[in-house]
């Protein structure tokens, strides 16, 4: 092989590889607020749970020694802060989006002050499956290092996307999102199912953020996420509320973040700044492409269909 | 309780604390020696604001210091409220806004504050445009820098080198170019790739930036970021070797650790603070490399051959001398242009490295984007 054609594939390796190890975040992430939003809550306040669970996944790995207990805490208190906007929100007159943003704040505000003994130990990491060691390329090899979360998010979109379509429960959390009316007429619970749905969506983002403190980048500090919780959150809309497409889209997000460095460091030197911010153009490309003002958005839960 | 005997309690409380906040100051009027140091990121980030905030804890020990600090503090209006509340609050007679995004927030204020000196770290002050009140210290970490180049041009295999920077700006270009021709003092024939993550603490850019470069045969890595933790990590992480940059990460890299450049701010900031004990003017630029003892190589690590510890070893010996000369003529860049022309010397004290805008021959990168 020559050097440049092991460039071009080293570029090919990284994006692919760069996909999987940036897009899980997002993954989990927008996999949690496609299950809030379709219960008929927006909950903004993803973000704050993505770093507190980064935070306490690390510091109970550190403390204990298991990674794994790490992710549950992140998940427990990824559903704790759902929790809260939940019961916020139940309230009379509360609007849902302020809620998350003060949620955010307050989240990620909560992790950086317990996190600072944090920031120097080094905590023992979850495990990752070698599924390239067939090949003798070692950028193909770390491409393929894939991390079980990552696979267990995989797993979880089509189970979600059979939940809402087959489940009863499922049908239920649709019924509310679609119409609180009709589904008051028919009985349902709508605050528990979106108290329900608000906690399990808040503990999928808790463990999306134990994924960037204990694989990748595998560290715990202040500046660990460039608001993947709330690019994830814009990701949904992109994803029309479809977990299968979710995936889709966290991948597409991760390539591009991981454009920018594959493209340098193969040499290619101009307009690096352009590539850095591919996943911020993209958010705001998609952005302008899916908004109108005339039509509702396909796949937009109704009780959402005043907000435009 | 009713609405307006709470509110009548709170402005209670309120004035007694103002009348507490009143007695403090007054006790804290005394005659020491008053410092304030703000950070752009957390003290214990392994990196460039840890290296500032052991600084500041040393100087802190002496009795008649005492020393406040702020971190993450960012390079916005924000750092003019914190400078502003640490003059008016603590009363402090020095600042060290140590990020080097702070100049131009510092030159807003400094007139307004003629009795405090404001010391910015990094090489921006200039005599003939800026106030008097205004000063810069900075070390010449490309010194340690060129010895880590040295040592991975003797450890590398694949002759490539990687370098995960901030942002280009000057101190950033010349560590990089240090590095390279060091590397290349071994071997003319290593290159040195860059990648510019566009952010001082991006951890999952730097990890992204890492993996890449592995995966394109470079097998020693080092950086310019706030907190080489997560490169360092990453290095260990696929096999390969790293050098270390702010202060010494050996630890994360028990296996591929080479060297690195470290800071010894301690002794900067407590010569600044005998300074002003002693009454003296402080002076506008404090500059000093190996020699002066404010920048350090760290301790070698398992993997460095004897030849590569000897060579560094040496070039050392010559900083140490003021016989060493990293920038001397002839030195083309990366675009083949002749910037050093032969027989041309450029001592470190020189100012004009300090605007350093290109990128030496051998590596791969650009300066503009």
């Amino acid at each position: 092989m020559s050097h440049e054609e092991i460039g071009l594939f080293g570029i090919l390796f990284a994006v692919l590889g760069g996909a999987i190890r940036v897009g899980t975040p997002f993954l989990f992430v927008s996999l949690g607020e496609c299950l809030t939003e379709r219960s008929g809550r927006i909950n903004l306040g993803l973000e704050g749970n993505l770093v507190m669970g980064a935070m306490l996944a690390y510091g109970i790995s550190y403390l204990s020694g298991s990674p794994w207990l790490g992710v549950a805490a992140a998940a427990g208190a990824g559903a704790m802060l759902g929790l809260l906007h939940a019961l916020l929100c139940q309230q009379p007159r509360v609007n849902d989006i302020a809620v998350g943003i003060a949620l955010m704040l307050f989240g990620t505000g909560l992790a950086f002050f317990w996190g600072k003994p944090f920031i120097q130990p080094s905590a023992p990491h979850l495990p990752s499956l070698s599924l390239g060691a067939w090949s003798d390329s070692p950028a193909l090899r770390s491409a393929l290092e894939i991390n079980v979360l990552f696979i267990a998010g995989i797993v979880l979109a089509p189970l979600l996307a059979w939940f809402f379509r087959n489940a009863r429960w499922g049908l239920n959390v649709r019924c509310a999102g679609e119409s609180t009316e009709a589904a008051l007429a028919m009985g349902l619970n709508v605050n528990m199912i979106r108290l329900l749905a608000t906690m399990a969506g808040g503990a999928l983002a808790g463990v999306g953020g134990s994924f960037l403190s204990l694989y990748y980048p595998g560290s715990w500090n202040e500046g660990l996420s460039s608001g993947q919780g709330l690019m994830a959150v814009a990701l949904v809309i992109f994803a029309r509320w479809d977990p299968v497409k979710c995936v889709y889209a966290s991948l597409l997000f991760g390539g591009a973040a991981a454009l920018g460095p594959a493209l340098q460091s193969a040499g290619i030197t101009w307009g690096y700044y352009l590539f850095n911010a591919a996943p911020y153009v993209l958010t705001l490309a998609i952005m302008i492409a899916t908004s109108s003002a005339k039509r509702r958005l396909p796949g937009l839960p109704g009780v959402f269909s005043n907000l435009k | 309780m009713k609405r307006r005997t709470f509110l009548k309690g709170i402005a209670g409380a309120g004035s007694l604390a103002a009348l507490g906040g009143a007695g403090i100051t007054r006790a804290f009027a005394d005659d020491k020696v008053k410092m304030g140091f703000v950070y752009v990121g957390p003290r214990d980030d392994y990196g460039y604001n840890q290296a500032h905030f052991e600084g500041k804890s040393a100087v802190a020990k002496q009795g008649w210091v005492k020393a406040f600090d702020e971190e993450n503090v960012p390079e916005t209006i924000e750092v003019i409220k914190t400078m502003e509340s640490m003059i008016n609050l603590d009363g402090a007679q020095v600042l060290f806004p140590t990020s080097f995004g702070y100049f131009p927030h510092i030159l807003k204020i400094a007139e307004k504050y003629p009795k405090v000196m404001f010391l910015h770290c990094g090489g921006l002050w200039d005599a003939s445009k800026h106030p008097k009140n205004v000063g810069s210290y900075f070390g010449y970490i490309d010194e340690p820098v060129y010895l880590a180049g040295i040592v991975a041009g003797h450890m590398s295999k694949t002759g490539k080198l990687g370098y995960i920077a901030a942002i280009p700006i000057p101190q950033v270009l010349r560590n990089i170019n240090s590095f390279t021709l060091g590397a290349r003092s071994v071997n003319p024939k290593i290159t040195t790739n860059v990648v510019f993550t566009g952010g001082w603490a991006n951890p999952v850019k730097e990890a992204e930036s890492a993996n890449s470069m592995v995966d394109q045969g470079i097998d020693v890595l080092t950086c310019h970021v706030d907190s080489p933790k997560v490169v360092v990590e990453t290095a260990e992480k696929r096999g390969v070797m790293c050098c270390g940059y702010h202060t010494n990460q050996a630890v994360l890299a028990p296996k591929g650790f080479l060297t690195g450049a470290e800071w010894n701010w301690s002794k900067v900031y407590a010569d600044y603070a005998e300074m002003i004990k002693g009454g003296k003017t402080i002076p506008n630029l404090v500059r000093g490399g190996i020699k002066e003892g404010i920048v350090k190589s760290s301790p070698y690590g398992a993997p460095v051959s004897d030849k590569a510890r000897k060579h560094a070893d040496e070039v050392r010996a010559k900083f140490m001398d003021g016989s060493m000369v990293v920038y001397k003529g002839t030195i083309k860049d990366n675009k083949g242009n002749t910037v050093i022309a032969a027989g041309k010397e450029y001592k470190q004290t020189d100012i004009w490295l300090e605007s350093m805008d290109w990128l030496v021959e051998g590596v791969i990168g650009a300066a503009k984007s």
